[in-house]
């Protein structure tokens, strides 16, 4: 039976409903978002034609509804008989099996557990985006922002600085990433044949990834050195004019292209990579910001000077800090680098800022799954809402202002993210754990 | 010696523009604390409006309803234009900042950043994608003082631009409402306390740095006729850059930091290839701001900050 608490933490208005669904373990809802994948793989075009849609929703859609108003009701019936149903269905009837198997694993062999999640996870992303390759590159973008995002959410939401530095940080490490995959495993034209034998290249990947963060780290010094002494405003345009060097930087370089950019990056960003890239950086943010470095990031937030009495030495922690941020950052820049295989220096200008930020104060400071959820949000967002054409454009940023009215600190704000917590079965079995 | 004239003259006439467009921003910052992301777009805004207002007036003075000569209709534009923007600014205030003034201060940011896109993505809702030519209200005229050429536009633009900043700094130093503002700055909290009607003095301070911003962008219409709805953002960021450059509270900090970055660009892209600008430019600056983390004029402040 599920405790007083569980019933209090509920949300109140969904009270009733949500009680018939508040056992079924995220496990559950991964098999029944399974099944709704799946369903939509076998069934998909023929219920499409059924409710007299042309062919399957893209992104859940949105994109034909806002465009035909005569497909809304087609569309609403496809996503409650394809993706709802299924889910809930499908949930609600494993619960009683999925409680058993997560509370099995999470007892034996809890580091199984979290794989077996991961994997159903992947599972249901890889199906799901299966259907077309526009949802193959909406996946993997989301993806990579979340990436961004999080590691933005190190500098600006855990030690409450004003960082702009991060299309700077994400250039350079597109930049080097590609250099090396570029130079080492691929016949081009502007560096020549390739060093090593390209069958080797997707293993080595993740060297090029390490490169890549590695090189946003060294550059990071650029502001991580100032930042001993100044705060807030003043950091915000160092970090801000480091932008911009960056920019101008590689705009002059002619050996990496200069303005016209650099193409032919070799295909290696495929799903499982960033899907892996994300979970490894997940993980390593949360733990570094549960670690006491991360505690001593809030230190120096809430008060440096406090913080230093405390024996907090505060310019390692800023320097630790930076460089930790800016490798995830140059390590989503190759991604980005190998997904669109094309960068040049002006997507990391400005646009991007603007769009990091956006989505890091959307998401909420101070919070793993605030970054998550802002991420996914903004950028599902942003392509879902694409028919709209111009009006996008006043309407996110209208409802921007309007969390950030209602909500300050944004969405989901100071929460933990307890993966083990996450995964855990309910009801009678997580009695049984905690005993 | 003529070329380096010639270039000071040049870069006279693009610090102003960034010096007043730094100063709007900079009141905001100093008296509000906040990041006005928007103010860029104010300024293309206030463009845009003096390019409406300028318009109708000459097609006024066309059907010959009113006759009136060409500088007049450039103050007019002026005048009512800034008039205008400063509405606008008011407006943005209490839309957009008013409810997020005890929140973090970049939670403002993030909403002057939406502002702006709002403002873009309106104006090209209403006006299309085509750019749109500034009408030509003062007759360049072209004074060769030894082999330097000055054109009445470049005097015109650096005189106006220098006065409205001399002109606010004066406001703010001797009247009530200026020793209001600079009290808020000081100190936020206890200033209303004192009687000081802070949602007034806030408005105030968006009215004056939108109309600033308005000056700035019909000015800029003048020199480079040509305008588009994303001409803000540039501007924008850079008088971000100068205005804390200059250090907080400091007009006049902010109007030097304004022509310091305009006669910087030039000069680099006078000595080195222009694409190196923003590389140089941006270096000098990082490189003052280690030297003077707290900008030119600013003191270095302990007060908590509010992000």
């Amino acid at each position: 039976m599920s405790t007083p608490k569980d019933i209090q933490s509920t949300p109140r208005r969904f009270g009733r409903l949500w009680r018939f669904f508040q056992e079924v373990p995220l496990l559950g809802w991964l098999t029944g978002a399974l099944a709704a994948v799946l369903a939509e793989q076998f069934v998909g075009l023929d219920l499409a034609h059924l409710v007299d849609l042309p062919k399957i929703p893209v992104l859940f859609g949105f994109e034909n509804a806002l465009k035909k108003p005569e497909l809304i009701p087609g569309t609403v019936l496809y996503i409650l008989m394809i993706y709802l149903a299924p889910t809930l269905l499908v949930g609600r009837l494993l619960q009683l099996p999925a409680n058993r198997v997560a509370g099995f694993l999470a007892r034996r062999w809890p580091v199984a557990s979290v794989v077996f999640h991961l994997a159903l996870l992947y599972a249901v992303l890889h199906i799901w985006s299966d259907i077309n390759d526009y949802r193959v590159i909406v996946v993997k973008i989301t993806l990579i922002a979340v990436m961004l995002t999080l590691s933005l959410n190190v500098i600006n939401g855990y030690m409450g600085e004003f960082s702009c530095s991060h299309p700077g940080f994400m250039a350079l490490g597109a930049y080097a990433g590609s250099v090396v995959t570029i130079v080492l495993f691929t016949n081009s034209s502007m560096y020549g044949p390739a060093v090593l034998p390209p069958a080797i290249g997707p293993y080595l990947f993740p060297v090029a990834l390490f490169v890549g963060g590695c090189v946003a780290a060294v550059g990071a010094l650029a502001v991580a050195i100032p930042s001993f002494r100044t705060r807030g405003d003043y950091l915000a345009i160092i970090s801000l004019a480091f932008t911009f060097i960056v920019k101008s930087l590689i705009e002059n370089l002619e050996i990496v292209g200069g303005p016209r950019g650099m193409r032919g990056q070799p295909d290696w960003s495929n799903l499982p990579v960033v899907f892996v890239c994300t979970v490894v950086c997940v993980a390593v943010i949360n733990n570094f910001v549960r670690s006491t470095h991360g505690l001593a990031l809030n230190a120096v937030r809430d008060n440096e000077m406090a913080a230093e009495a405390m024996t907090i030495n505060t310019q390692r922690t800023k320097m630790i800090a930076f460089l930790f941020s800016a490798f995830w950052a140059g390590v989503a820049g190759v991604l980005f680098a190998h997904v669109l295989r094309y960068v040049n220096p002006g997507t990391f200008g400005l646009q991007q800022l603007a769009e990091v930020l956006a989505m890091m104060y959307f998401g909420g400071l101070n919070s793993i799954y605030g970054s998550i959820v802002g991420a996914v949000s903004i950028n599902l967002m942003s392509e879902m809402l694409r028919p709209l054409e111009i009006w996008k454009w006043i309407l996110i940023p209208l409802l921007l202002i309007l969390v950030m009215i209602f909500r300050p600190t944004g969405l989901i704000a100071f929460r933990d993210f307890d993966p083990v917590r996450l995964i855990q079965p309910k009801g009678k079995e997580r009695s049984k754990l905690e005993a | 010696m003529t070329v380096f004239l010639q270039n000071l003259i040049n870069a006279l006439q693009w610090g102003s523009f960034y010096a007043v467009i730094a100063i709007g921003y900079s009141m905001v910052y100093s008296i509000l604390m906040l990041f006005n992301f928007a103010h860029g777009d104010i300024f293309m805004t206030g463009s845009y409006i003096g390019f409406g207002v300028a318009t109708g007036l000459m097609a006024l003075s066309a059907a010959g309803v009113i006759a009136l000569p060409n500088w007049l209709i450039l103050v007019l534009t002026l005048l009512i234009s800034m008039v205008l923007t400063s509405f606008l600014g008011m407006f943005i205030e209490r839309v957009g900042y008013r409810p997020l003034r005890d929140a973090p201060r970049a939670s403002a940011a993030i909403t002057g950043l939406m502002i702006g896109i709002i403002l873009e993505t309106g104006n090209l809702i209403l006006l299309g994608a085509q750019r749109i030519k500034f009408p030509a209200l003062v007759e360049p005229v072209t004074y060769d003082l030894g082999g330097v050429f000055v054109t009445n536009q470049k005097v015109l633009i650096v005189v106006v631009s220098l006065s409205l900043a001399m002109a606010l700094h004066q406001f703010i130093r001797r009247t009530r409402w200026g020793m209001a503002m600079r009290a808020m700055a000081f100190d936020y909290v206890v200033v209303p306390l004192m009687g000081v009607p802070i949602n007034k003095i806030a408005a105030m301070t968006f009215a004056l740095g939108s109309g600033l911003a308005a000056a700035a962008g019909i000015l800029f219409g003048v020199a480079y006729p040509v305008l588009d709805p994303y001409m803000g953002i540039v501007f924008g960021w850079k008088a971000f850059v100068a205005a804390i450059l200059g250090g907080r509270g400091s007009i006049l900090g902010a109007t030097l930091a304004g022509f310091i970055l305009g006669f910087i660009e030039i000069f680099v892209a006078m000595v080195f290839p222009s694409t190196l600008r923003d590389f140089i430019a941006y270096s000098i600056i990082l490189l003052i701001l280690v030297f003077r983390p707290y900008g030119l004029f600013g003191e270095p402040y302990s007060v908590r900050l509010r992000l």
